[in-house]
């Protein structure tokens, strides 16, 4: 069967080749027999999702699109790190630099581009660089651990995700453009500026209308010089001032290139059976270095390699989307006010919004979108259908109407099947609309699981939402627009805690059950936020379920990446003694822990246990789980206070150890880390805690909502009280209204933010309602029971949870 | 061993039977490890009362499947959240992969588990 197969061969393992294939596969999975040459020792990864990783939000192989068990399971032979050096197109066949020749009847050239370095004098120095390639990520992750400056050459769309990449990696970074606006192409001027604000706010700094004349330094650069004389120190410099198509080949091989690789309608080259894809291609005069235009490209390619019908490629309507957190920038079309065109304007400068939609004879043709660009999605497909908008209100072109219940109101249903919903995924609107039938869809959530739409940058939702609508129509209108806990049920938090509450439900699958849970038993999403929720509302009668329990918290203990567990045990307030340091010592070196290390919260975990081990361990340390696992109270950090300290105001330790003694065992919608400093010097970090509590001369301060974490937020002051007992009783009641309103997950940070300080304080300032969340916090708190001395005592809880079983064979 | 004692059963084409652990004394929606030389396997007893075993380290990062939460026919990796189906040991979308399922069989409330016996009769 093999013999028969007409040989494909891509140049190119990237995305515009590799989305190809994928298409062909599909179209026509017995047609050929394919094999993939790429120079990057990779499998075909997502190069748009390349500033995540940069970013630090998304690691190396979650953007991996097709790992290499794919290529195998396919039947597809992938030579990576081999690159392709010739092409006989009378031949039809190619030879790689590795001498290897392969001989083809249909030939994909999709060799992409390559960043465009500016010839100035010094460029050839060490620490002068391209952003383009995973390797040029890890370069740049690399040199961020032992350099400090960085500068990027270029202010486009490129040169600003690289930035914000290095201040995320504690760089500090010069953005240097040549004019004095940033990303000129996509913006109008006043996007641009407000763009410039925001980064600026962010800690970029901006060298405008600079041009480099030279790049300075020994053997590694240590800066440049511009023209007007000035210079800027760098210890690396990262080019991004644009791309060139990769034509070195085609060019030799003797294929038609102006810009790029010439094609027809069909992508097909001057040269018979040899066709070219994605940036490297030249379509119509245009050439395309956005991700939207190959995906459309290798639709049609990939339909006519695989015989199929289709219609001819006419070209792209392009928009871009800039992926810098905290930053919403939109601009696609004919962005440019000109002499026959108008615009639509809003402006608001309090909020930080601007959006003009650019018209001309009544469609409109482009936008720019800063702050909230919801209504993207929809403005491009309007620009794209040539959509007559002479009898719509001007003002409602900006106004999001798909909560109006009018499916078709953004052309969803007269798109292709072939158009791309997901311009990150490269999702089409037939895979969603397909899936959404044959899968029973109902939710965007569950569209993300099954077809990655909207997964990456979620800019898509909208759009993902109205086919959804157009799909199901009234089935989905009901539960459109809700926040669900999770795609295993319609309903949202609200109106399961008041089912809950009115049904008196007491299980978590009895909950399920009730409310028509969709997936039979649930998720590893839904299961722990239903186990909690029911526990808040009924803290002595409720029976835990230890399945519906993360690991961590089921195990009480924390599982470690190669399944041993890390074991912390508690110490109040971080004072311990010589007996219990002897202990630990003895516990640690009897069960041979390989690594004993002090925590950011002041105690020690002993690392690397095995899970038989845990209860027998627990036994002999005779000390209170730590919780170091759970979502639960995890530390009270204290300083020594005016215990010992010169400057101390208040006995800080003391006051911590209280605190974690009555707090201690607490379950809370998310991890709860507090600290008591002795003075507002504020050794213990307590600006940066859940709770934390500043001592200062003759009171407390309580600040609420801080966080040390992911995005670090200085807490609120939520009050000021005298005495210790005050501490706890006004702690009691913020942690209960925390533990009563707080969504499953949801950090005090984001929940403060979320009802605003003024909320809370009014709530918990109120003597009636503060007595009531002090009696339910009280009466949660007398029934725990510490989870080690359960386990070493309970048999079938040693036998179910820590017991590993041998088989000799 | 010294945790539960056990025997090896008869072999059976390509086959190894051994006795894991009694039916009665495994816990509803709560993984076992079982482990047998190099291999690990995780043994469910799920809602229905039905028994799987599959490998026990996810494909993705290896983590310990055992102590994953299961939810239906379901395991969900205690490491990044993959969601594996038990039956078929196939990653669910959008993510992809599979880990080996393992024949059981109940006998006189005894739960066996069918290992491959290449290496047994290799030794």
């Amino acid at each position: 069967m093999g013999e028969s197969r007409e040989k494909l061969v891509l140049i190119g393992n990237g995305m515009a080749g590799m989305n190809t294939i994928e298409h062909i596969i599909k179209l026509a999975p017995h047609k050929y027999d394919i094999t993939v040459f790429g120079s990057e020792p990779h499998p075909n990864y997502n190069r748009i999702l390349l500033s995540y990783v940069l970013a630090g939000d998304s690691k190396v192989e979650d953007i991996v699109i097709h790992p290499m068990e794919w290529y195998e399971a396919n039947g597809i032979h992938l030579y990576s790190n081999e690159t392709v050096t010739s092409v006989d197109t009378a031949g039809q066949n190619v030879t790689t630099d590795s001498g290897l020749t392969v001989a083809y009847d249909k030939l994909i050239v999709a060799t992409g581009s390559n960043p465009f370095m500016l010839p100035l004098p010094g460029a050839d120095k060490e620490g002068v660089m391209a952003y383009r390639t995973i390797r040029d990520c890890e370069i740049m992750i690399e040199a961020s651990q032992q350099y400090k400056k960085a500068v990027v050459i270029g202010g486009g769309l490129l040169g600003l995700e690289a930035a914000r990449g290095f201040l995320n990696l504690g760089m500090q970074v010069d953005v240097v453009h040549i004019v004095d606006t940033i990303m000129e192409r996509q913006l109008d001027r006043t996007a641009s500026k407000m763009l410039q604000e925001a980064l600026e706010a962010q800690g970029m700094n901006f060298l405008l209308e600079k041009q480099t004349e030279s790049i300075i330094g020994d053997e590694r650069v240590q800066g440049l010089k511009f023209k007007d004389g000035t210079v800027a120190e760098a210890d690396l410099i990262v080019m991004a001032v644009g791309i060139r198509p990769n034509v070195a080949l085609a060019r030799e091989s003797g294929l038609e290139v102006a810009n790029g690789i010439v094609v027809d309608d069909y992508l097909q080259t001057s040269v018979p059976n040899v066709y070219a894809v994605g940036e490297c291609a030249q379509h119509r005069g245009a050439v395309y270095g956005l991700v939207a235009p190959l995906y459309e490209q290798g639709a049609v390619l990939a339909k006519r390699l695989a015989g199929a019908e289709t219609v001819p490629y006419e070209g792209s309507v392009v928009y871009t989307k800039l992926k810098v957190s905290g930053v919403d920038v939109f601009s696609g079309g004919q962005f440019m006010d000109a002499e026959d065109t108008k615009a639509i304007r809003v402006h608001d400068e309090f909020s930080g919004i601007y959006k003009k939609v650019v018209v001309k004879d009544n469609k409109i043709v482009g936008a720019v979108l800063f702050g909230d660009t919801a209504d993207g999605t929809r403005l491009m497909q309007m620009i794209r259908n040539g959509d007559d908008i002479s009898g719509l209100e001007k003002t409602a072109i900006l106004r999001d109407n798909s909560g109006s219940g009018n499916g078709g109101g953004s052309g969803v249903a007269e798109m292709a099947d072939d158009a791309i919903i997901c311009g990150c995924n490269g999702v089409s609107k037939g895979t969603i609309c397909s899936a959404i039938k044959d899968q029973g869809l109902t939710s965007v959530e569950e569209v993300k699981n099954c077809t990655t739409a909207s997964r990456s940058c979620g800019g898509c939702k909208p759009l993902v939402s109205e086919l959804l609508s157009y799909t199901l129509g009234d089935a989905y209108e009901k539960t459109s627009g809700k926040e669900t806990i999770c795609g295993c049920t319609d309903h949202s938090r609200e109106e399961i805690l008041a089912a809950m509450k009115e049904k008196g439900l007491s299980h978590v699958k009895e909950v399920m059950s009730v409310l028509a849970w969709k997936n039979e038993g649930g998720c590893s999403k839904c299961r722990p936020a239903l186990n909690y929720y029911l526990a808040m509302l009924n803290p002595t009668t409720y029976a835990d379920d230890p399945t519906s329990r993360f690991v961590n918290e089921r195990m009480h203990a924390n599982i470690q990446k190669d399944g041993t567990y890390s074991v912390i045990p508690r110490i109040y307030g971080g004072v311990t003694s010589p007996a219990e340091l002897k202990r630990i010592a003895e516990v640690a070196e009897k069960f041979e822990v390989p690594t004993v290390k002090f925590t950011g919260g002041q105690r020690i975990d002993l690392l690397g246990v095995k899970k038989e081990h845990l209860t027998q361990m627990w036994e002999d340390l005779d000390m209170p789980s730590g919780y170091a696992y759970g979502k639960a109270l995890r530390t009270v950090k204290t300083c020594v206070g005016d215990t010992y300290c010169r400057f101390g105001t208040a006995d800080a330790m003391g006051m911590g150890i209280q605190l974690e003694k009555r707090f201690e065992r607490l379950n809370t919608p998310a991890k709860v880390k507090m600290a008591v400093s002795g003075c507002p010097r504020n050794c213990a970090e307590s600006g940066i805690k859940d709770l934390g509590v500043v001592a200062i001369d003759g009171g407390w301060e309580l600040y609420a909502g801080g966080n040390g974490g992911v995005k670090v937020r200085a807490g609120d002051l939520m009050m000021v009280v005298k005495t210790e007992s005050e501490v706890i009783e006004y702690t009691e009641a913020y942690l209960q209204y925390y533990r009563e309103t707080g969504i499953y997950g949801e950090r005090t940070s984001e929940w403060v933010k979320r009802l605003g300080i003024d909320t809370i304080k009014e709530v918990i300032s109120d003597p009636e309602q503060r007595a009531g969340l002090c009696a339910r916090m009280n009466e949660t708190l007398s029934v725990t029971k510490d989870p080690w001395k359960e386990a070493v005592n309970n048999a079938t809880i040693r036998k179910d949870l820590y017991e590993v079983v041998e088989i000799k064979s | 061993m010294n945790n539960t004692t056990l025997h090896s059963a008869g072999t059976e084409g390509q086959l190894a039977w051994y006795a894991a652990v009694a039916y009665e004394d495994l816990a509803f929606n709560t993984g076992k490890t079982i482990r047998c030389d190099a291999t690990e396997v995780a043994l469910f007893k799920l809602s229905s009362g039905t028994i799987r075993a599959i490998q026990n380290r996810c494909p993705h990062k290896d983590g310990v499947l055992a102590e994953g939460i299961v939810a239906g026919e379901h395991v969900f990796c205690p490491m990044h959240d993959r969601k594996i189906d038990l039956m078929s040991g196939l990653v669910q979308a959008p993510d992809t992969g599979c880990v080996t399922t393992y024949p059981v069989r109940i006998e006189d409330g005894q739960i066996y588990i069918g290992l491959p016996a290449a290496k047994e009769m290799a030794s």
